[in-house]
């Protein structure tokens, strides 16, 4: 009785959850992908922009289960961390194909509307920002698992 | 000399790491892929240690940023040389590992963990800058832990609940003493430090810090009264992550002290003292812990602990003489320690035991093997002409020299003890008939495809062979040992190749 | 201000080696949590407080002409954070496969292979 009970409040609580996820996920992403590009002179960056992201997808397998939201990636988030490590790598080692040290700052000489000018650290911070996407998710989804 | 070219070995296994990873769940690919990458790291490695013979320093300030602001990266000749071996034994370790460690772990990322691992090592070996060595120290911990729990046995994880209480506590001392260090200095630069610590007026606090960092580096390098993590860790994860343990992780904390204790700090009587006193009663509690052993595994674990103690005593007697002998005996120890925990592995697969008493008839079975086994044992007791003969010779002179009379006591009883536990290894496992000759417990060797034989046998007989190699051609070792010793006393040249922008 | 954290580093630093010495697998990670975190906070202090100065120097200057705050314990305190967030997750998923396989949360019955030598 106490499980069938409980059961319907977490359907009970569910659908407002569920209601505002629908809603808060783009927008988290939204706001996860602003934190990532205004990171490089004002506080923000790949990690952070990460983690927000990552809350996204943490709070959208609260109000569904885990199943539906691995649902929503095409690849499997472990795959997040190599493809963000090689965006990392390639951005770091572009200056040494330059002649300069590793991890040098390489810019375009042109700046991009909204964004800013380019270079190799918002590569690097995009790099950053899959990889914690990919730890997280699959952190929190293994904890997750072994409880159900 | 500036150069890029330093990063290589950390470049090399991160690479490795990250292209293993596309290849998730195909087995095959993943032997072959991180044998590649082992074999283009050594070959890295070699090319890095020539380079810095040859040429000297090497430097490479990451990003642009000069040397106190940015973060440095340094070769001189003993990070060369720990590169080198850390190369080495994952090359063996790695070839090894196709064959000994199961498939369920390779599927869950067993040899990439194992490359972020060594990325890991190499970048602790490399790194100039005090906060960066406590990043690489993480990255070790971190891919160690996954390494020791990776299979989930109930011994394994008890274990590791030991092994990851005792080094988070290390890397928080760790981390604390970097917080002061920085408070009482403003810099964190390994070459920039030692100006600013020799200006501090508060000698206390210097010496309190230096402390700090004894006790982080002591932790995990398993000295006296923090040791007892190691012997009930090291036994229980398959023998190819023992052999990498043991071999590598403890050496990083000797090497960090090493380093610190060199150029950061230089220790006076006191400190010197400390070193001395620690070092003799690891060696004691090592040699008496292995005494009543009966584990294979486990009397190796106690080994490595009685072995830490010669480094300690070494640096603590602080001589060029004496640091020699560290330095020979550091390489001889990571040689011989990852090869005896290989070496167990194989008894463990014929005989699926690592009981002594329950082991015996070796030499009959496997008249072949058991000589490889004999080199890497008798390098182990230090018989001449092998190995472990020459550093320990050196230790002795320089201890009695010193008129440190107790250490020479206990560094001569602890080899005593050593050549008893290694004869006895002997006698018990290879010249004793077999117990109870019991048909399932002689033979899973004979089943084995030939290929899986070899990668097994190889990399066993080939660190025996560099062992034999440091024996015959010890002078060639001595005048390594030498070189780092010598940089080692005199820090201005490693000071000097990281600052020579400001001159 | 700097007493004020001086004291909260010490009760962190006690009150984090006091749980990591107790029996339960929960209070060392929570122990360990607390040392991270006083660990944190020394350095944040070690780099001199200067309120509301951020280090970024203005678009027409060249160079800093006032008191600026110390950025290198910030960066060094976001790194050790880093670390210490993945170490928390992975101490977390050990404790809960130790209690899976042991069935207990006492550290003291852990020493189960450590009996036979």
């Amino acid at each position: 009785m106490m499980k069938s009970s409980r059961n319907r409040k977490r359907k009970l609580d569910a659908t407002i959850l569920r209601t505002a996820t629908n809603y808060l996920l783009p927008l988290l992403l939204m706001f996860s992908l602003f934190v990532l590009l205004r990171g490089h002179y004002l506080s923000g960056g790949g990690f952070v922009g990460g983690l927000i992201a990552s809350i996204a997808f943490v709070l959208h397998s609260f109000a569904y289960n885990t199943k539906r939201t691995l649902r929503l990636f095409s690849i499997p988030p472990l795959m997040l961390i190599p493809i963000g490590l090689v965006i990392s790598f390639v951005s770091s080692f572009l200056p040494v194909l330059l002649g300069e040290s590793f991890l040098t700052g390489v810019w375009f000489a042109d700046s991009v509307a909204v964004i800013g000018s380019v270079g190799t650290a918002l590569f690097f911070d995009i790099g950053v920002y899959l990889v914690v996407i990919g730890v997280v998710l699959t952190i929190l989804f293994t904890i997750s698992e072994t409880v159900q | 000399m500036i150069s890029n070219f330093i990063l290589a070995p950390i470049l090399v296994h991160m690479l490795t790491a990250i292209v293993l990873m596309f290849f998730w769940k195909k087995i095959r690919a993943q032997k072959t892929i991180s044998i590649i990458g082992n074999s283009i790291a050594f070959l890295v490695s070699l090319q890095l240690s020539i380079s810095v013979w040859q040429n000297g320093n090497m430097t490479l300030q990451v990003g642009g940023w000069e040397a106190p602001f940015g973060i440095t990266f340094v070769s001189d000749m003993l990070s060369a040389t720990m590169v080198m071996l850390t190369a080495l034994v994952s090359l063996c370790v790695g070839i090894y590992s196709t064959e000994a460690i199961n498939t369920s772990r390779i599927r869950y990322g067993y040899f990439v963990i194992f490359h972020f691992l060594i990325m890991g090592l190499n970048g602790a070996f490399l790194t100039g800058d005090i906060f960066n060595l406590y990043v690489w120290f993480e990255v070790v911990i971190i891919s160690s832990f996954v390494l020791l729990t990776l299979g989930g046995k109930k011994r394994q994880m008890e274990g590791a609940v030991k092994y990851v209480t005792m080094n988070m506590l290390a890397s928080s001392i760790f981390l604390t003493a970097i917080g002061i260090l920085y408070g009482i200095t403003g810099s964190l630069n390994i070459a920039d430090l030692p100006e600013h610590v020799a200006a501090v007026e508060n000698r206390g606090l210097v010496t309190v810090t230096a402390l700090l960092f004894f006790v982080g580096f002591g932790i995990k390098s398993a000295v006296f009264p923090m040791y007892f993590w190691l012997p009930s860790s090291y036994h229980t994860p398959p023998s190819a992550i023992g052999a990498v343990f043991g071999g590598l992780l403890t050496k990083m904390g000797v090497y960090s002290m090493l380093r610190i204790f060199t150029v950061v700090f230089t220790p006076d009587d006191f400190i010197q003292g400390v070193f001395v006193a620690i070092a003799v009663l690891t060696m004691i509690s090592g040699a008496l812990g292995v005494i009543n052993k009966r584990n294979l595994r486990r009397i190796l674990s106690y080994f490595i602990v009685c072995h830490i103690g010669y480094l300690i005593a070494g640096i603590g007697l602080y001589t060029e003489l004496a640091l020699v002998g560290v330095i020979f005996y550091l390489i001889h120890d990571v040689i011989i320690k990852s090869n005896l925990f290989m070496m167990s592995g194989i008894i463990n697969k014929i005989r699926e035991t690592q009981d002594i008493y329950r082991l015996g008839g070796f030499y009959k079975d496997y008249p072949k093997l058991s000589i490889v086994f004999a080199i890497i044992l008798f390098s182990l007791a230090g018989i001449p002409p092998l190995s472990g003969f020459w550093p320990k010779i050196m230790l002795f002179q320089e201890a009695f020299a010193q008129g440190s009379y107790v250490l020479l006591g206990t560094l001569i009883f602890a080899s005593f003890i050593t050549l008893f536990i290694v004869a006895r290894i002997w006698s018990e496992i290879f010249w004793k008939d077999l117990p109870k000759p019991n048909s399932e417990e002689i033979d899973h060797f004979c089943n084995f495809h030939k290929r899986g034989k070899i990668a097994l046998v190889l990399p066993i007989v080939a660190l025996a062979v560099v062992s034999l190699f440091i024996g015959f051609k010890a002078s060639f070792i001595f005048e390594i040992s030498e070189r780092v010793a010598y940089e080692l006393k005199n820090p201005q040249i490693y000071i000097d190749s990281v600052m020579n922008h400001l001159k | 201000m700097e007493l004020l954290l001086v004291f909260l580093v010490g009760i962190l630093y006690s009150a984090g080696i006091y749980l990591i010495l107790r029996r339960s697998m929960v209070k060392l990670l929570l122990g360990f949590m607390m040392l991270g975190n006083g660990a944190n906070i020394l350095i944040f202090l070690m780099g001199e407080l200067s309120k509301g100065k951020a280090p970024i120097i203005d678009g027409e200057e060249s160079q800093f002409t006032d008191v600026y705050a110390d950025p290198v314990p910030q960066a060094l305190i976001l790194t050790a954070i880093v670390i210490s967030f993945g170490l928390t997750a992975f101490a977390i998923i050990l404790l809960k496969k130790v209690h899976a396989t042991t069935g207990t949360d006492d550290l003291d019955s852990l020493n189960v292979q450590d009996l036979d030598i």
